[in-house]
C-alpha cells in the first residue's frame, strides 16, 4: 500500500469542500497530480494544492492507497466522501459530511468530527476517536436512505438525530447520546454504551437500539415485551425488549408483525 | 435581425411530406423563407437531420406543485447541480430542474416549446412566474377545470353556453390555454376522502358523473373552438385493469367533430396513456393492454394521445390527481405532500423509484413503448414523459433510442432483474419496428404543433413558418444506439425564432420566449358574471381583482384571439 501525506499549509479564509481527498480520487496519481485536484471555497474554484503540502504517491488503485491528513482540518468538509476503498487517516478534528455516502475502506479520524457525517453511508469502517455532531449516519435532508450499510464507532459522545432514517449497518457510541435516537428507521442497530436523553425510535419500524446507560425519558410508542441475554460488542449480559413505535405502521414476515426494538440494559 | 441558409441537411418534415430529402433551408427575420440572400450565414448541415422545433404537449414544469416538489426533495439536488458555461445560469435537480435546466435541457435537445399541462387557476400567478422565469422556449398553460364547482353546476344543468362563457372568462383571467381534465370528479370527491374510478361514479354533493363532466367540456371546447382539444387525464390512473375505463372514456369522443379554425381534427387529447393501459386485477399479475388500447385509438380518428413513457429512474410523481398520490403513497411509503386547491382542484406529490429490478416498473417501461410502436398514426401519438411522473423529460433522447433501435430495448430487456416475466406480460419482446426519424418528427413536432392548434406556424419548415430549427448529428443511417441517444441531447444547432440559441448542445443565446394563451371573446353573459362574483364573495379565500394574471407576471405574451359570439 502506498501512502500520501497531506499537511495543512494554510487555513481557508472560510470553510473549504475537499470531497477529492479519497482514496479514489487519488488513486493512480503523483503528488504533483494530487495538488491540482478540485476543491471549493463558496463559489471559488480552488486547488488542494493551494491548501496542502502533499508528499508522497498514491496507489495504483484506491485499495492500494493510504491518505494520511495532518495539521488543523477542523474547516475541512467532505474528507473521505464516498470512497470505496483505501485508507484515509485524520489526525485532526474535521468538519461537515465526512464520511458522507462511503462505500467502503477505513476512515480514521482522531478527533472531533462535525454533523452529518457518514451520511447514507454504504459500507466500509468510520473510526471517529473523538466526539461527533448531529446527524451522524443520517440521511440527507429530505432523503428517506439514512445508513445502510458498513460501521461507525464513535469513542466519545455524540449530538441528536443520529441514525435518521437508518436502513442498515451498525453505529457504536461509546459515550452519551442527546435526543432523537433512529427516528424514521427501517433496519441496521444503534449500540449507545453511555446514557440518552430521550426520543430514541420515533416513528421506528424496523431495526434496533441497544442502550446500555439510562434513558432520560421512554417513548410512549414504546411497549415492554420481555428480558432477553444479548451479547453486544463483547458484552453479554440481560436487557429489557421494547416493541415500538406502536404509532407507526408494521410490515408483517412470515404473518407476524415487524417492530423496531429497544433494549435497555438491566 | 440576421440571415442564415442551412445547407446540404436531410430535412424531415411531417407537415410537408418531406422524408429525408436534402433541402436547404432559408431563415431571415426569424422566419423561414424560399430564400436567403449572398449575405446569409451559412450552416454546413452536411450528414445532419434538420427537423422543425420539437414542442412538447405535456409536462409539468411551472407552478405550485412542482416547487411542492422541489422545496420537499432537497435530494433531488444533492449531486445534481452545475453551472455550464459562462452564459448559462445555475442547474439543479434531475426529476424536478430548475426553471433554468428546465429551460436550457429542453433546448439542448432541440424542443422550442412546452405545454405545462396542469395549472390551478387559483395559482396561475405562481405558474406564469416560472413560465417567465423559464429560458429560451416558448410555453403555455392549460387551467385544470375537471373538478371545478362551476363547471359542474352549469354541465349538470346542461348549461353548455353558460360553461363556455365561464371557461372564456378563466382562460382571461389565467392566461390558460385550453381545458385540462384530471380524474373527472374523482379529485373533488377526494375532498370528501373518496374517489371516481370509473367514467359512471357519482361526484359527492354535485351528482354528476365523470361520463357527463367529460361529454360536457369537448361540447364546450368545440363551442369555443379553441386551438386544443379538452386534454384529459382519465379516471383510475395507475390501477391494474383501468384499461376498461380508459376505453370507455375514449368512446365517449364518438360521434363528435372538431370545430375550429385551426385545424385541429381531434376532440380529444388523452394524456399519458401509458399510466392507463394496465390488464389484471392485481400487481401480480398486471400485464400490458397496449394492443387493445391503441386498437382502439388507430381506428377513431377524432383522438390524439401522448404516450407517458416510464424511463426506469428515480422521479418525483406529481399530479392534481389526489387520491392517486395518496395510494401511491400507500405503496411505496415514501413522504407525500398533499394540496387542496379550493373549488378547483388539489394535487399530491409522492417521490417514486422505478427500479428496472421491479417487475412491475419493468412491465410499464415496456408499455409504454408498445403504445408508440403500436401506433398506426404517427401524427396522432405523441412522446411524453408526463414529465416528472414517468420519468424525467431529459430523457427523451433515451425513449427515441428505444423508439428507433429494437437492439436498445433488447439490452434493456436483458437488463431486467425479471426480464422473463415483463416478456410475458407484454409484446414489447416480439415487435421488430424501429420508428424512423421521419415519425420521429411526426411525434414530436408536425403531430403535437397540429394537435395545439399550432400548426400554422409552429411544427415545420415551410416558408413563412417561424424559424425554429432543430439540426442534429444524426440521419437514418445512424443505427448505434449511443450515437442516436448522444446526438438526440445535443442539438448541433437550435434556431428559435431565427436566432442560435445552442450551438453543440451549449447554449449560446438565452433567446426570447413568449408565453401563449388564448383569448375568446364570447357574448356578454350576466348569469355567469353574477355566478362569479358570488362565489368569489361566499367561497374563495382571494377577491375577484386579485384573481386575475397581470400583464406583468407575464410579459411577452404571444396572444391568439378567436371570436366565439358567432
Amino acid at each position: 500500500m502506498n501512502t500520501v501525506t497531506l499537511t495543512v499549509k494554510q487555513q481557508p479564509e472560510i470553510i473549504l469542500e475537499a470531497d477529492c481527498i479519497t482514496p479514489d480520487s487519488f488513486a493512480g496519481k503523483t503528488a504533483a497530480e494530487i495538488e491540482k485536484l478540485p476543491v471549493y471555497q463558496g463559489k471559488q474554484n480552488c486547488t488542494l494544492g493551494d491548501y496542502f503540502k502533499v508528499a508522497g504517491k498514491a496507489g495504483s488503485t484506491p485499495a492500494e492507497t493510504q491518505i494520511i491528513v495532518n495539521g488543523d482540518c477542523s474547516r475541512v468538509k467532505y474528507i473521505g466522501m464516498k470512497m470505496s476503498a483505501g485508507e484515509v487517516v485524520v489526525n485532526s478534528s474535521t468538519d461537515m459530511y465526512t464520511g458522507g455516502w462511503m462505500k467502503g475502506g477505513k476512515l480514521v479520524v482522531n478527533g472531533n468530527v462535525h454533523s452529518f457525517c457518514g451520511l447514507g453511508m454504504e459500507g466500509g469502517e468510520f473510526i471517529i476517536n473523538g466526539n461527533a455532531g448531529n446527524f451522524l449516519g443520517a440521511s440527507y435532508r429530505g432523503d428517506w436512505r439514512g445508513m445502510q450499510g458498513g460501521l461507525i464507532r464513535v469513542k466519545g459522545n455524540v449530538g441528536s438525530d443520529i441514525g435518521t432514517f437508518m436502513n442498515g449497518g451498525e453505529m457504536i457510541i461509546e459515550g452519551n447520546a442527546d435526543i432523537h435516537i433512529a427516528t424514521h428507521a427501517e433496519g441496521g442497530r444503534i449500540v449507545i454504551k453511555g446514557n440518552v436523553n430521550r426520543r430514541i425510535g420515533g416513528q421506528m419500524v424496523k431495526g434496533e437500539v441497544i442502550v446500555f446507560g439510562t434513558v432520560n425519558v421512554m417513548m410512549p410508542g414504546f411497549h415492554y415485551n420481555q428480558d432477553v441475554e444479548l451479547t453486544v460488542d463483547g458484552v453479554t449480559a440481560m436487557f429489557q425488549e421494547y416493541n415500538g413505535d406502536l404509532g407507526e405502521r408494521h410490515p408483517k414476515r412470515k404473518g407476524e408483525p415487524v417492530y423496531g426494538k429497544l433494549y435497555l440494559k438491566k | 435581425m440576421s440571415e442564415f441558409l442551412i445547407k446540404n441537411g436531410y430535412v424531415y418534415d411531417p407537415s410537408q411530406g418531406i422524408n429525408g430529402e436534402r433541402h436547404d433551408i432559408a431563415v431571415k427575420d426569424g422566419k423561414i423563407v424560399e430564400s436567403a440572400s449572398s449575405g446569409a450565414t451559412v450552416i454546413d448541415a452536411k450528414d445532419k437531420a434538420v427537423m422543425a422545433g420539437a414542442l412538447e404537449i405535456h409536462a409539468h414544469i411551472a407552478g405550485p406543485k412542482v416547487n411542492v416538489g422541489r422545496w420537499y426533495r432537497p435530494e433531488d439536488k444533492l449531486f445534481h447541480s452545475y453551472k455550464r458555461g459562462e452564459s448559462t445560469r445555475i442547474e439543479g435537480g434531475f426529476s424536478i430542474p430548475t426553471v433554468f435546466k428546465t429551460g436550457y435541457e429542453y433546448a439542448r435537445m432541440g424542443y422550442t416549446f412546452a405545454m405545462e399541462a396542469a395549472m390551478p387557476p387559483l395559482y396561475a400567478r405562481h405558474v406564469h412566474e416560472e413560465i417567465h422565469d423559464t429560458p429560451i422556449i416558448d410555453e403555455a398553460a392549460l387551467p385544470v377545470i375537471g373538478n371545478n364547482w362551476f363547471m359542474m353546476e352549469y354541465i349538470k344543468n346542461n348549461e353548455i353556453e353558460n360553461n363556455a362563457a365561464y371557461v372564456a372568462w378563466l382562460l382571461r383571467q389565467t392566461k390558460g390555454y385550453g381545458i385540462k381534465i384530471v380524474n373527472p370528479g374523482g379529485t373533488e370527491a377526494w375532498a370528501w376522502g373518496l374517489n371516481c374510478l370509473t367514467i359512471h361514479d357519482p361526484v359527492p354533493y354535485f351528482d354528476i358523473t365523470p361520463a357527463e363532466i367529460i361529454t360536457g367540456l369537448i361540447q364546450t371546447n368545440e363551442f369555443l373552438g379553441l386551438p386544443h382539444s379538452v386534454h384529459i387525464h382519465q379516471n383510475s390512473l395507475g390501477l391494474p385493469g383501468n384499461y376498461t375505463v380508459t376505453l370507455d372514456t375514449l368512446k365517449l369522443a364518438e360521434g363528435h367533430t372538431a370545430k375550429n379554425r385551426f385545424g385541429r381534427k381531434q376532440v380529444m387529447h388523452s394524456t399519458h396513456l401509458q399510466f392507463h393501459s394496465y390488464g389484471g386485477d392485481n400487481w401480480g399479475n398486471f400485464e400490458s393492454k397496449a394492443r387493445e388500447v391503441m386498437d382502439y385509438v388507430n381506428r377513431q380518428e377524432n383522438i390524439t394521445i401522448d404516450t407517458g413513457n416510464v424511463t426506469l429512474d428515480e422521479t418525483t410523481t406529481m399530479t392534481a390527481d389526489g387520491p392517486f398520490e395518496h395510494h401511491l403513497h400507500g405503496l411505496n411509503h415514501l413522504k407525500w405532500a398533499n394540496v387542496d386547491v379550493e373549488l378547483e382542484t388539489a394535487a399530491g406529490v409522492v417521490p417514486y423509484i422505478y427500479s428496472p429490478n421491479i417487475k412491475v416498473c419493468g412491465i410499464q417501461w415496456a408499455i409504454g413503448l408498445e403504445l408508440a410502436l403500436f401506433s398506426k398514426d404517427p401524427m396522432r401519438t405523441f412522446i411524453t414523459t408526463d414529465h416528472p411522473n414517468a420519468g424525467p423529460f431529459t430523457r427523451y433522447p433515451r425513449i427515441v433510442t428505444w423508439l428507433m433501435s429494437k437492439k436498445a430495448r433488447d439490452d434493456q430487456i436483458k437488463a431486467f432483474k425479471y426480464s422473463d416475466k415483463v416478456v410475458d406480460a407484454t409484446e414489447v419482446a416480439s415487435i421488430d419496428r424501429e420508428l424512423t426519424l421521419y415519425e420521429i418528427a411526426a411525434m414530436t413536432r408536425a403531430g403535437p404543433a397540429a394537435a395545439l392548434g399550432l400548426s400554422q406556424n409552429y411544427g415545420g419548415l415551410a416558408p413563412g413558418m417561424n424559424a425554429d430549427i432543430a439540426i442534429y448529428n444524426f440521419n437514418d443511417e445512424t443505427t448505434d444506439p449511443a450515437a442516436i441517444e448522444k446526438a438526440y441531447g445535443n442539438v448541433a444547432f437550435l434556431f428559435k425564432d431565427g436566432k442560435i440559441c445552442v450551438r453543440d448542445g451549449v447554449i449560446v443565446d438565452p433567446g426570447m420566449k413568449h408565453t401563449f394563451w388564448v383569448d375568446v371573446k364570447v357574448k356578454e353573459n350576466k348569469q355567469v358574471m353574477h355566478d362569479v362574483r358570488e362565489k368569489f364573495l361566499k367561497y374563495y379565500s382571494v377577491n375577484e381583482g386579485n384573481y386575475l394574471v397581470p400583464e406583468s407576471y407575464a410579459p411577452h405574451q404571444h396572444v391568439i384571439a378567436l371570436d366565439a359570439t358567432q
